[in-house]
């Protein structure tokens, strides 16, 4: 039988506010284990929890630019259960009224249609403490628990499972990551927990439309873990059924060295969470203008940045998608093109050598040492024919090196092509009179060697030769 | 609705209680007295009225995202029952 796999993701956004989401102890990460705390988010009677409104804000825009609706009246809600980590017995979370509702994304597969791809809900909650194991000094083999991380803010993004394949759900989930990324509310970073991933899979046989029974896994970190988490959970689901058994609705961790899920075990009873408002958090209500102003705020987003790009700057969709990748890279190719340089050659410079030397040096973009304007001067000196486009490698290596500007290091190094044809001329009859071989050869009608002689006269004026000027000199020359 | 032992049990385990065989016959009888009265209201016509989530009509209470001190790391731990190093320590939770 085929089966249809069926996969819905939730997942959590750490958002970059200065202090915690009810309380205005600092969010900062790696601080000395429970140094960050307060009365309120280490749970204790009495304190009462308020609102951070720059949450409130993050999460308006993440539901425009993720086209959801904005509830005009939410709540915050108590998710009642117990661990060691959750200081009160309790989260508090968004339950039956979330901020942010009824949102989509569309998604592209590479060689399949556009998708959309339907987010139920997006709510904002407080995170947990974080346990430790096996690394105390203190008594026993216990485990130790910082309440650093309790109360963080968090924006928890839950799909409808129209997710169809693990690809979709990496794409999807890429998409996310890009949009809160870009809006500077999430600095994205997946090992840190700062966007962490879980995944509810299901399967059924294929042409049914009744869903599986699901099992949640938890701990996909990387978008590498998420395909390769989904994958063997839907092969597990599968053999599970063909060998006659059924699926239990379970939360499965995902274990990164044997890419394999295992039942947790001490999660398997079933949840009564008893979620009921929370008496001491006030009705948020957030009108019109409230929305409109998030509205002007927000950024230009990747998808209408991309479709510039294209429309307007003459990209390819591919080119422009992977000049959108983070919102610096589209902001140096944007300053770039500012500065007078050719859209397409800017771009080709960008998803090359300077891709290639950042990776190479472990540098980010925000951090290049070539300025998009220095990089827009070079490649008007090709242009202009100054230089050939190989020497302009040359020059780059340099400016990367050195911070020089292009019209200095080629100046410096006599780097200026020769397209004085008397020049160009001289170095050719020097060349066919050494080589009267193979000039026979080419006037016996093989063309290839036509390359062995353009090679020979860029290496005998070291590379300065106008390349241009050389072919159109040497197939006059060659026909003789 | 008639509230037995066995849910007594159940939301006594969910809130971590033990109680003994004549604490939950009292219980029981108690929590089925509530819930009787509060089953009365279900005759109240309530269409086109929002749930009431607050007995205080009041909204919007924020604050800046601007640090505070935090108290510091011995007074949040001064009612640790037990502590290692910079810890709370607890029993070993294995996931």
């Amino acid at each position: 039988m085929k089966y249809q796999p069926v996969i819905g993701l939730e997942v959590h956004v750490q958002l970059l506010t200065d202090t915690k989401i009810f309380c205005g102890c600092s969010t900062k990460f790696g601080a000395e284990p429970n140094s960050q705390t307060c009365p309120v988010c280490l749970g204790l009677p009495g304190a009462l929890p308020v609102l951070n409104k720059k949450v409130v804000e993050f999460a308006i825009k993440a539901g425009l630019s993720t086209n959801c609706s904005i509830t005009p009246r939410s709540l915050f809600a108590r998710k009642n259960y117990f661990y060691p980590d959750l200081p009160k017995g309790y989260q508090i979370s968004q339950f039956e009224d979330p901020i942010c509702q009824w949102g989509w994304l569309d998604i592209k597969v590479d060689g399949e249609e556009t998708k959309r791809i339907r987010i139920t809900r997006i709510h904002m909650e407080e995170d947990a403490g974080k346990l430790v194991h096996g690394e105390l000094s203190g008594p026993g083999d216990g485990s130790g628990v910082d309440l650093n991380r309790a109360c963080t803010p968090l924006l928890e993004v839950v799909s409808e499972p129209d997710l169809r394949s693990s690809d979709e759900a990496v794409v999807y989930l890429k998409q996310l990551h890009q949009i809160v990324t870009w809006l500077g509310i999430c600095d994205g970073n997946m090992e840190e927990g700062s966007f962490r991933c879980d995944a509810n899979v299901s399967v059924m046989p294929a042409g049914s439309s009744t869903l599986g029974t699901r099992a949640e896994i938890k701990n996909v970190n990387s978008f590498k873990f998420v395909k390769q988490a989904i994958e063997y959970e839907i092969g597990r689901q599968i053999e599970l059924i063909e060998d006659g058994g059924t699926v239990v609705q379970e939360t499965r961790l995902f274990d990164p060295d044997s890419g394999t899920t295992r039942s947790m075990r001490s999660k398997e009873e079933a949840h009564d969470y008893r979620y009921f408002p929370d008496p001491d958090l006030v009705p948020l209500v957030i009108s019109d203008q409230w929305i409109e102003r998030s509205r002007q705020e927000l950024p230009e987003l990747p998808e209408q940045r991309q479709r510039r790009f294209t429309d307007d700057l003459g990209l390819t969709l591919y080119d422009a998608e992977v000049l959108t990748s983070s919102r610096a890279l589209a902001d140096y190719f944007e300053a770039g093109v500012a500065a007078g340089g050719n859209a397409k050659a800017i771009g080709n410079w960008i998803m090359g050598e300077i891709t290639r030397a950042l990776n190479d040096s472990g540098v980010s973009i925000e951090a290049c040492p070539v300025t998009p304007g220095q990089l827009a001067e070079l490649l008007k000196l090709i242009d202009i024919g100054t230089i050939s486009g190989k020497i302009a490698k040359t020059v780059f290596e340099e400016m990367w090196k050195s911070g020089k500007t292009p019209q200095s290091i080629v100046e410096e190094q006599g780097l200026v092509q020769v397209s004085d044809s008397g020049a160009i001329e001289g170095i050719i009859d020097e060349i066919m009179a050494a080589n009267a071989g193979q000039v026979e050869e080419y006037r016996g009608g093989k063309e290839k060697v036509f390359g062995f002689f353009v090679g020979q006269v860029m290496k005998a004026s070291r590379g300065k030769a106008n390349p241009s000027v050389v072919n159109e000199l040497l197939l006059s020359k060659l026909k003789g | 609705m008639k509230m037995t032992t066995a849910d007594v049990e159940y939301v006594a385990r969910l809130a971590r209680l033990e109680l003994t065989a004549g604490e939950k016959e009292l219980f029981a009888g108690q929590m089925d007295a509530i819930l009787g009265y509060v089953e009365k209201l279900k005759g109240v016509d309530t269409d086109g009225i929002i749930p009431t989530s607050h007995a205080v009509p009041m909204e919007n209470s924020f604050r800046e995202d601007i640090v505070c001190p935090s108290i510091g790391l011995e007074k949040a731990l001064a009612n640790a029952p037990e502590r290692a190093g910079s810890f709370f320590a607890v029993p070993k939770v294995i996931e």
